[in-house]
């Protein structure tokens, strides 16, 4: 399987003398779930901020099929195929659900956006009846499912989510990720952050684990979750819940 | 010969008493990070409340309370801290640029008070007659003079080196702390704005003081004395000496009147005389152009002195274009 | 009272469009731009040149002291403040705004501010002038109240441009992306939209504005080089008690400080009235910084 997307020694942070992350390196391929997890201060954020074009990129590589990410202007990232949800602040409060929708379908021309955003509402019907609500006005659990279906209005290729279960309840958690499998298995590639380690993996192909801004371990998922090291990782470092 | 020896007596007090407001403004600025756009209130302040209390009692003014210099240049310096405080508590724990905002608010506002308050301070006629501290000590006015420049210099000295003290002190060593990164001060259990808060007032004051110390050399007071123009004339001197070091700021004065006053002398020569007023205009334009240009070439010249300091701002600058602004 | 109510309404629409503009600017550009005055003294003497220079005939329509060529020159003058505003974002701002904080792009504003007023100055002139000498005479329309045709036609262009900005912000692609960015930049960029597109239109929009309320300044009061300089203070005072960010705010903070200006005088001497935009200020920072609507960005 070639990969989708490769990520070779990337080395960034918010000042370039100052890395966060020290030569990581990762790939995802179409129809792949794969979880990037790590204790608190890893640098699982900052690699999924540098791939999307956030943060400055002082070393390595970022390739999305042939095409290169490093430097390129982040707003350009959808039209490459690549959606990315933040950990917070991932939808507009002030503008309503229908806005927040119609803003992620800009890249769009107008009818595929219609239609892309009728489909959002097919596959988040809960969302339908907030329509004309400011989003601010949405529970944790409906912000995540607006943000997730924002993202997946330009039928991206790949998408990444930092920490999607956070602040959800259980019942919600599983709901969020219950969307993410029937993505993958539509064939989209999904690169996701988790805190939520053993939730994440359960429905995970592949893990990586990080630490200190460096790749630790990586394989298959169902192999990790007995692998004792990963407990180690985690346990070595304050934080880290299961 | 006498001449520009006496003219030279005038300007050098001028630049000391520019170099004490400018050491205020750097205070709030150079050491605090805090943007007053207002600087020409504050002296005003100062100036006018050192006039009301040192000045002749007359009918029709509610001021003129004969104090001793010394009181009256104190009342002003706290006047002016006073509204220093004012400002500073609506706007300092908000968004940096409200201060910028109420400050020239301030300056706008004293204008307006000093040209219509009449009975205060005598509208636009100002406040004269006021007596000048020593006076009857001298037989002589240019050996006043003198003396006045070697007064002016000892305060402006004693303020440098309390200054430098204080920036050494604990309390300086606090507002770097903050200066460079507020969310780490605050976890100390130091609260940011209170100090910031400080730090501005006594500027303030500062600038008050260089106002007082105005009136006593001139014995009139004015609204003409205090322009717009002079908070970016003072701000230009804090530019060019380079922020967060008092020599700096005072080379700055120097060199900025200097070419003041000599740019406005040959000004006035060249532009016939039915255009003066816009001659006054070309004036500004460099000051302008000093200021800008400055902030195009050498920003990291005006941030501050150490890379701490501009690295500071580099991630304020990330955070606060990127995302929300931290709070 | 009433004709307290109706100078205040006409002063309050001037200041309700320059801060549109201004709130614009700080909400998504981030920063208090002090030069954003300066573009009303700009675009104000702009027509002002364009009328001079071409030396166009000052019939007036109707009962107003203005006609067609000083809506042309209000065009011109338009475009010419866009440029310079655009021109001074490539020069100045877009090169400092990765690399300093926001407080410095301030303080260029401060600078640019006195730049633009000063040229201004040199070119025109510091007394004050007018686009035309017509006289006009002021209508009674009732009892206590006396209007100009020239106030009701900056009342209802002001009515007429507020509703229009509106709609851009709410129905357009382009405003929808401006609201957003508004909010949230890099969440917006995420979105895919272009920073410097929405940067770029920012400054037509608020410049386009800017020179339009300068030229209604010119009609109704006079012009003069200190026209921005003495209005910054109401403007910032209407985009603060409105809420940064937010364009029905400004327009409402911008009537509302018109009227208490307006009212002011009754009670308080003339001479004090450009205070009355500072106090209100002060207050509004005091009790609820947020402003009446909350800004899209906030106080913080």
């Amino acid at each position: 399987m070639t990969a989708l997307l490769s990520v070779a020694a990337l080395t960034a942070g918010y000042r370039p003398d100052l890395p966060i992350i020290n030569g990581i390196s990762l790939t995802i391929s179409a129809g792949e779930l794969v979880t990037i997890i790590g204790p608190n201060g890893a640098g699982k954020s900052t690699l999924i901020k540098a791939i999307a074009g956030l943060l400055p990129i002082t070393d390595g590589t970022v390739t999305l099929g042939h095409q290169s990410l490093v430097g390129l202007s982040p707003h350009l990232m959808s039209g490459f195929g690549m959606a990315y949800v933040p950990q917070s602040d991932n939808i507009f409060a002030t503008l309503t659900v229908d806005e927040n929708l119609r803003l992620g379908a800009l890249p769009l021309p107008r009818s595929q956006a219609r239609a892309q955003i009728s489909a959002a509402y097919d596959r988040f019907p809960d969302l339908v009846r907030f329509r004309k609500a400011k989003a601010g006005n949405l529970s944790g659990g409906q912000r995540q499912m607006l943000a997730v279906a924002r993202a997946l209005l330009t039928g991206p290729q790949l998408i990444m989510l930092d920490e999607p279960s956070a602040g959800l309840a259980p019942k919600m958690v599983e709901e969020v990720f219950g969307h993410l499998v029937t993505l993958v298995r539509g064939g989209v590639a999904v690169l996701m952050v988790e805190q939520n380690a053993k939730a994440a993996m359960r429905i995970s192909d592949r893990t990586y684990v990080l630490a200190e801004g460096r790749n630790r371990l990586d394989g298959p998922s169902d192999r990790l979750l007995e692998d004792p090291e990963v407990a180690r990782i985690y346990l070595g470092q304050a934080g880290g819940k299961h | 010969m006498l001449g520009l020896a006496v003219y030279l007596v005038f300007f050098l007090i001028v630049v000391t008493i520019y170099a004490i407001m400018v050491m205020g403004l750097n205070l709030q600025w150079g050491f605090t990070g805090l943007f007053n756009a207002g600087v020409v209130g504050f002296y005003a302040i100062g100036a006018y409340g050192t006039a009301i209390l040192i000045g002749p009692d007359r009918a029709a003014l509610i001021g003129g309370f004969e104090m001793p210099f010394v009181v009256g240049l104190l009342g002003g310096a706290i006047a002016a801290g006073a509204a220093g405080l004012v400002v500073g508590l609506a706007t300092l724990r908000l968004r940096e640029e409200y201060l910028a905002i109420a400050t020239f608010g301030i300056g706008i506002t004293i204008q307006l008070v000093a040209l219509n308050f009449d009975a205060l301070t005598g509208g636009a006629n100002g406040l004269i007659g006021l007596p000048r501290p020593y006076f009857d000590r001298f037989a002589v006015s240019n050996a006043y003079n003198l003396a006045y420049l070697v007064g002016v210099i000892l305060i402006a000295g004693v303020i440098y080196f309390a200054l430098e003290r204080a920036v050494q002190s604990p309390w300086g060593r606090i507002l770097r702390a903050i200066r460079e990164d507020v969310t780490a001060a605050r976890s100390l259990g130091k609260n940011p704005t209170l100090i910031r808060l400080q730090a501005f007032v006594l500027g303030s004051a500062i600038m008050g003081l260089a106002g007082g110390l105005y009136v006593g050399f001139i014995g009139f007071v004015s609204p003409i004395d205090f322009l717009p123009i002079l908070t970016f004339q003072i701000w230009a001197m804090l530019i060019v000496g380079g922020s967060g070091n008092n020599r700096g700021a005072i080379l700055g004065v120097l060199v900025v009147w200097g070419i003041w006053t000599a740019s406005g002398y040959f000004i006035g020569q060249i532009v016939p005389p039915g255009y003066q007023s816009q001659a006054g205009s070309i004036q500004a334009i460099l000051i302008g152009l000093v200021i800008v240009m400055t902030l195009l070439l050498r920003p990291r010249g005006l941030i501050g002195e150490e890379e701490s300091v501009s690295s500071h701002a580099r991630k304020q600058a990330q955070q606060a274009y990127k995302k929300k602004p931290a709070p | 009272m009433l004709q307290a109510l109706a100078d205040g309404l006409l002063t309050g629409a001037i200041y309700a469009l320059g801060a549109i503009g201004l709130t614009l600017t700080m909400g998504i550009l981030r920063f208090a731009n002090f030069a954003h005055a300066e573009m009303m003294t700009w675009g104000a003497y702009m027509a002002l040149g364009v009328l001079t220079v071409f030396g166009l005939p000052t019939a007036p329509l109707g009962p107003l002291t203005f006609g067609w060529p000083l809506l042309l020159a209000t065009v011109v003058a338009c475009a010419l403040t866009v440029a310079l505003a655009l021109l001074i974002d490539w020069l100045v701002f877009r090169r400092m705004r990765d690399r300093v904080g926001h407080l410095t792009l301030v303080f260029a504003s401060f600078g640019i501010a006195l730049l633009i007023r000063n040229v201004v100055h040199l070119i025109f002139g510091g007394r004050a002038t007018y686009y035309t000498t017509e006289l006009q005479i002021a209508v009674r329309v009732l009892p206590d109240l006396r209007i100009m045709p020239d106030q009701v036609f900056t009342l209802s262009l002001a009515v007429v441009l507020v509703i229009a900005v509106h709609q851009f912000l709410q129905r357009t692609p382009l405003g929808l992306s401006m609201r957003a960015v508004s909010e949230n930049p890099s969440l917006a960029v995420i979105n895919g939209v272009s920073l410097a597109r929405v940067v770029r239109w920012t400054w037509i929009v608020g410049g386009a504005l800017a020179a339009v309320a300068g030229v209604l300044y010119g009609v109704t009061v006079q012009l003069r080089p200190e026209l921005g300089f003495h209005l910054l203070l109401p403007l910032f005072a209407a985009v603060i008690l409105g809420g940064v960010g937010n364009v029905v705010g400004a327009v409402v903070g911008g009537v509302l400080i018109g009227l208490i200006e307006s009212f002011s005088v009754l009670v308080i001497p003339p001479g004090y009235k450009l205070a009355i935009p500072f106090l209100v200020l002060l207050v509004v920072l005091y009790l609820k910084p947020t402003g009446l609507f909350g800004g899209t960005s906030g106080g913080r």
